[in-house]
């Protein structure tokens, strides 16, 4: 689709500037238009009356806007209850992950121990396993816990990280060791100088690090399936799969809940959009 | 890492009067622990456990059975869903990477112009990104309905346009079409990833190289062909990686859209570990396919690694 705008040669001097950018921003919107279509399908369903859903040809604009859809979703599932328990469950991995990497992160960066580099070793050989190795042990530990159906189910085996462990390291490094060997002349203690110098001065990849683990904490859909099974354990993506095994043809309602469930991550999204872009582009690049 | 680290050491016993406080070495070891008990817990163990579970059968009601490589020569030799399962996976994995490799990369061309709006472009691009995938699988299913489905009233306009006779597929009931509409889908919901990261390397070309080349009077495909592809061709690598790892593991697109349907024609590999895991209760099963779906991230991975010689281009390796 794209490929005519690269292989386009360039016309004469004088008009190319205006032709091209005119032909780009055609190519654009129309692009534009395709990644938007399934969120304003998804918005026009979700304010249709049942009738209305089923016509050929389809109907973008609805003769009425059916909100009263939404407040029967809301009543067929407990979409508030779907969303605490991914802002619980989000937080909760967030700030646990945030904290045991930076400790960590601090201690093979910056501290002297016997068998720290061996340690970050093993850390870096375990990145190579998919998630998938670990989950059926994972949820017969969680079994037998007796931590199934539970938040601390949702919370604790995610609230680790090797990954962002390693990111963390790689940061701390480029902080110059100078600083600590000054704090410590003044007395510091390495918990004084991890959270007074080093943290305030992490602060792009503390940014980088929350964002992405709380995008992908509210986004995770597997784990979370896995370890809940009652309603008010569900975590927002989990309860809209409950929701459409149940309500299978009731695509009005099913498209009210994929709102309802898509509303916050985007509101978040077109708020702090640099932040997002930035986020991927450094742990791509992390990656490297 | 260790050169910086020994001024640290050479630090002079730091205050005689602190002696009370504890060592470094017992510090570097109080920092890891929350981490450690976290990697020991729920990575480390796990790893063994499901090494050692691969070699059982456990429906975790009765006892766990040791069946040696049972689990794993049966799925190789005796297992005509796990074939199904491979190919289906290949399949994603042969249609998405190339698809949004080139069109990432297009499109990350096309915004790295100095075009107006080109800011709410990439919002809209990147939008799909940070979207709940069960909600937007939800949304294909809906599109790809055949009846009322937009995706195939679009394609019937078309037809009417055109006065072909073009009727759509039944795409989420035929196994032939079941797995392109996964394929878009995915598409769809990722090309905005690789193009953000396909941006930053795009903005690190040096403006040089294509003033010399205009000058020298390489129009614009020759520019794009010769210069943008292999500058970005480390981009091009770690994302080939990075897809190929994400399409390996492709659960929740089949699983809202099509529930590994019809006919197991989207069945992936993870989904196959989630059937028996939990819903057929053999662990050992399950875990066996999970070590065999490593191996092939681990083979696959390395034999891109290998290849790169052939068309990655690092600055310096240049003359």
């Amino acid at each position: 689709m794209l490929r005519s705008q690269a292989a386009a040669p360039a016309p004469r001097r004088r008009h190319r500037f205006q032709l091209r950018h005119l032909l780009l921003h055609g190519l654009l919107l129309a692009g534009s238009g395709l990644m938007l279509l399934p969120f304003l399908w998804m918005l026009s369903t979700s304010l249709k009356e049942p009738a209305e859903i089923f016509t050929y040809p389809p109907i973008w604009i609805p003769s009425r806007l059916a909100w009263e859809n939404y407040v029967e979703a809301v009543r067929a599932m407990p979409f508030g209850r779907f969303y605490l328990n991914s802002l619980v469950v989000a937080t909760g991995i967030t700030v646990l992950q945030l904290l045991t990497a930076s400790l960590a992160g601090f201690a093979f960066a910056r501290l002297r121990f016997r068998g720290r580099d061996a340690l970050f070793l093993l850390y870096l050989a375990t990145l190579m396993i998919p998630f998938q190795v670990t989950m059926i042990p994972n949820f017969i530990l969680v079994r037998y816990l007796r931590w199934y159906d539970t938040y601390q189910a949702l919370i604790l085996p995610p609230a680790f990280s090797a990954f962002s462990t390693f990111l963390m390291r790689q940061y701390l490094l480029s902080i110059p060791l100078e600083l600590d060997e000054a704090a410590r002349v003044d007395g510091a203690s390495s918990w004084r100088i991890w959270g007074q110098i080093i943290m305030p001065l992490s602060g792009p990849v503390v940014a980088t690090l929350t964002i992405f683990i709380f995008l992908n904490a509210w986004n995770d859909f597997l784990w979370p399936l896995v370890v809940t099974n009652s309603l008010e354990m569900r975590t927002l993506p989990v309860g809209l799969s409950t929701f459409q095994g149940q309500y299978n043809v009731q695509w009005h309602l099913l498209m009210a809940g994929s709102v309802i469930a898509l509303a916050p991550v985007l509101a978040i999204y077109m708020m702090g959009q640099n932040w997002f872009v930035e986020g991927i582009t450094l742990s791509g690049m992390g990656g490297r | 890492m260790s050169g910086k680290t020994t001024t640290l050491a050479e630090r002079p016993a730091l205050g005689r009067w602190r002696r009370w406080r504890p060592d470094q070495q017992w510090e570097g070891y109080l920092f890891l622990l929350p981490s450690f008990i976290g990697f020991l817990v729920f990575t480390a163990l796990p790893i063994l456990g499901s090494l050692a579970l691969s070699f059982m059968r456990w429906n975790l009601l009765t006892p766990p059975e040791f069946v040696g490589l049972a689990n794993y020569t049966q799925l190789l030799n005796q297992d005509p869903i796990f074939r199904r399962v491979a190919f289906n996976t290949a399949y994603f994995i042969v249609t998405i990477v190339p698809l949004q490799l080139v069109l990432s990369l297009l499109l990350a061309v096309a915004l790295n112009q100095p075009l107006r709006g080109i800011q709410v472009y990439r919002l809209i691009y990147f939008m799909p990104v940070v979207a709940t995938i069960v909600a937007a699988a939800l949304v294909f299913q809906w599109m790809f309905n055949r009846d009322f489905g937009i995706i195939s009233a679009f394609i019937w306009k078309v037809g009417e346009w055109t006065g072909m006779p073009v009727s759509p597929p039944d795409w989420l009931n035929s196994t032939t079409w079941a797995r392109p509409a996964v394929v878009i889908l995915t598409l769809w919901k990722n090309v905005g990833f690789s193009m953000v990261i396909y941006l930053a390397g795009l903005q690190a070309i040096p403006k040089e190289l294509y003033d010399a080349a205009h000058v020298d009077g390489a129009n614009a495909w020759h520019r794009f062909r010769y210069i943008t592809v292999p500058m970005v061709s480390p981009t091009t690598f770690f994302l080939a990686i990075i897809l190929m790892i994400g399409a390996f593991q492709l659960f929740s697109e089949p699983y809202v859209m099509t529930r590994g349907g019809p006919a197991q024609a989207t069945l992936t590999i993870v989904y196959y570990i989630y059937q028996n895991a939990f819903e057929f209760g053999r662990m050992g099963k399950a875990a066996a396919i999970a070590w065999v779906l490593f191996i092939f991230i681990f083979i696959f991975t390395y034999i891109q690694t290998r290849l790169q010689r052939r068309w990655v281009h690092y600055e310096a390796g240049e003359g």
